[in-house]
C-alpha cells in the first residue's frame, strides 16, 4: 500500500509531499482573498459567501485584527483558521510582556509560517488549509507591509498579492494594474482586483483597511457599495471613450 | 514606604500612589509609576515586591487585551477583578506574587467600581481603601471625610489630605506621589504630587487648604 499517502511526514518517491500539497487544493477552493498595500494605508478585501437567509452574516468574519497594528485575511478552511489566529494572537501579547515591544509584521509572519510548517513535519498531524495574508504597521518603521503564508510554511513579502479561488486571474489583474497608490486608491484597487472573480459586488465582499492612525476599520456595505458604484461606472466611462472614439473619426 | 489610595465618586475613581522604588533602605528613585492603565477605561494601583508587581500587573494588562482582540469586547471591571484574584489564588499555593492591587474601571452600565485584592488573594468591592504604611494614616481620614458622590475636585482633595497626612506622620514617608483617575473619558494621569520644603501641616486643621 502507498504509505506516502498518507503519512505527511513521509516524502513520496518523487518528492512530493501529498498531504501538503491536498492543503494547498483546499486553499484553492476556498474563499478569494486580496491584498494591497498603499503608500498610507494597506488594504485587505474577501470574498463572502452569500449567506442563507437566515443566518447572521455578521457572526462570519473573514479578517482578523492580531494585535492593534496587525491584521489577517485567510483563504482556505475557516476552522483551521480559528486555531492559527488564536495561536498569534497569544503570540503577539506574549512578545509584548516579554520585551514591551510590538511584534513586527515580519515576526508574526513568520511565527504563523513556522507554525505551518510545523504541521508538515509532525505524526499525527495534518497541516493547516490554510494560506493567509497578513498586513500590518511596522511599528519601527512606520511602514505598511503586505505578507503571505501558506500551508508549507513559505512566507514572502508582496506590494500587492491573492490567494483562495481564482487567484491567478486576481494575481494577474494586480500585476498589470499595481501602482503605487495611497487612501481610497488603495482601496479601489483591492475592490476591483476582488471585483475580477466576486459576482454581484458589493454584497459578497468583506473589506478592511489599515492605516497608521486609525488602525483596523471594516468597511460597511453601504460604503463598499459607493466604491463598487464608482468603479463601474468609471469602467462604463472608459468603455464609451474605447467604443466612442474610432466611431467619430 | 508604599501607599496606593483609592477612592470612588460619583461617576469616576481615583487611584493614588507613592512614586519611590525603594530597597531596605535605600531610595533608587522617585518616579517609578505604580499605577498602570489596563486599558482605556481601568487602572491598577499595586504595592508589594517590586519584581512581582511589574511582572503580574503586566500579565493582566496583556490578558486583558487577548481577551479584547479575541471577544472584540473589552472585559468588565468586576471580571477582571475576578480573574485577577483567580490568578493571585492559584499562584498562591504554588509560587506566589506579593502584590497587592487596587483596581478601579469604568463600565458604561454600572459606572465607576474600586476593588481590594491582596496575595493572599483577598477580594473586596469598596468604595475607598488604601494599601501599604499609608493606609494607617488614610483609612481613617477617608472614613471621617469620604462621601459617595464626592466630585473629581472633593476626591482629589481628600486624596492629597492623605498624602499630607503621611507626610506628617508616617516616619519613612514616599516623596512624591501620582494620582491617576478614570472615568467614561478614559483611564488617564491626573497630577503628581512633589515633595516641598514647607514643612506638612495636619490634614484636618483649618489652615490647610490644599491646592488642586
Amino acid at each position: 500500500m502507498a504509505r506516502y499517502d498518507r503519512a505527511i511526514t513521509v516524502f513520496s518517491p518523487d518528492g512530493h509531499l501529498f498531504q501538503v500539497e491536498y492543503a494547498l487544493e483546499a486553499v484553492r477552493k476556498g474563499n478569494a482573498a486580496v491584498g494591497v498595500r498603499g503608500s498610507d494605508t494597506v488594504v485587505l478585501g474577501v470574498e463572502k459567501k452569500s449567506t442563507p437567509k437566515l443566518q447572521d452574516s455578521r457572526s462570519v468574519r473573514k479578517i482578523a485584527s492580531l494585535d492593534t497594528h496587525i491584521a489577517l485575511a485567510c483563504a482556505g478552511l475557516k476552522a483551521d483558521a480559528r486555531v492559527l489566529i488564536n495561536r498569534a494572537r497569544v503570540e503577539c501579547q506574549s512578545h509584548r510582556l516579554t520585551v514591551e515591544d510590538a511584534v513586527t509584521v515580519e515576526y508574526i509572519t513568520r511565527y504563523i509560517a513556522g507554525l505551518q510548517q510545523k504541521y508538515t513535519q509532525s505524526g499525527g498531524v495534518r497541516p493547516f488549509g490554510l494560506s493567509t495574508l497578513i498586513v500590518g504597521f511596522d511599528p519601527y518603521t512606520d511602514k505598511p507591509a503586505l505578507y503571505q503564508t501558506d500551508p508549507s510554511g513559505t512566507f514572502s513579502a508582496w506590494k500587492a498579492n491573492a490567494t483562495g479561488r481564482n487567484s491567478n486571474s486576481m494575481r494577474e489583474f494586480l500585476e498589470k494594474n499595481y501602482k503605487e497608490t495611497s487612501g481610497k486608491e488603495t482601496i479601489k484597487l483591492a475592490i476591483r482586483a476582488l471585483l475580477e472573480v466576486v459576482e454581484s459586488g458589493g454584497k459578497n465582499i468583506e473589506i478592511a483597511v489599515m492605516t497608521q492612525k486609525d488602525g483596523l476599520r471594516q468597511l460597511e456595505e453601504a460604503e463598499i457599495d459607493e466604491y463598487v458604484a464608482e468603479i463601474e461606472a468609471e469602467k462604463a466611462a472608459a468603455e464609451a471613450a474605447k467604443k466612442g472614439a474610432p466611431k467619430e473619426t | 514606604m508604599e501607599c496606593v489610595i483609592g477612592v470612588v465618586g460619583r461617576d469616576f475613581a481615583v487611584v493614588a500612589a507613592d512614586t519611590s522604588a525603594v530597597q531596605s533602605i535605600l531610595v533608587h528613585k522617585t518616579d517609578e509609576d505604580k499605577v498602570m492603565v489596563l486599558d482605556s477605561h481601568k487602572l491598577m494601583g499595586a504595592s508589594g515586591e517590586p519584581g512581582d508587581r511589574v511582572q503580574f500587573t503586566e500579565f493582566i494588562q496583556k490578558n486583558l487585551h487577548l481577551y479584547q482582540f479575541r471577544n472584540n469586547i473589552p472585559l468588565s471591571t468586576a471580571a477582571t477583578a475576578n480573574f485577577t484574584r483567580g490568578e493571585l489564588a492559584t499562584a498562591l499555593r504554588k509560587n506566589p506574587y506579593y502584590v497587592n492591587v487596587l483596581l478601579a474601571g469604568y463600565d458604561s452600565d454600572v459606572g465607576a467600581s474600586l476593588y481590594y485584592i491582596d496575595y493572599i488573594a483577598t477580594f473586596h468591592k469598596i468604595e475607598k481603601g488604601a494599601f501599604g504604611y499609608g493606609s494607617y494614616f488614610c483609612l481613617s481620614l477617608m472614613d471621617k471625610l469620604y462621601r459617595p458622590d464626592m466630585s473629581v475636585e472633593e476626591a482629589v482633595d481628600l486624596v492629597d489630605k492623605c498624602i499630607k497626612e503621611i507626610r506628617l506622620r508616617l516616619v519613612v514617608a514616599p516623596q512624591n506621589f501620582i494620582i491617576k483617575i478614570v472615568d467614561k473619558e478614559g483611564a488617564r494621569e491626573y497630577a503628581r504630587r512633589a515633595y516641598t520644603d514647607s514643612p506638612p501641616e495636619a490634614a484636618t486643621s483649618e489652615a490647610a487648604t490644599v491646592a488642586a
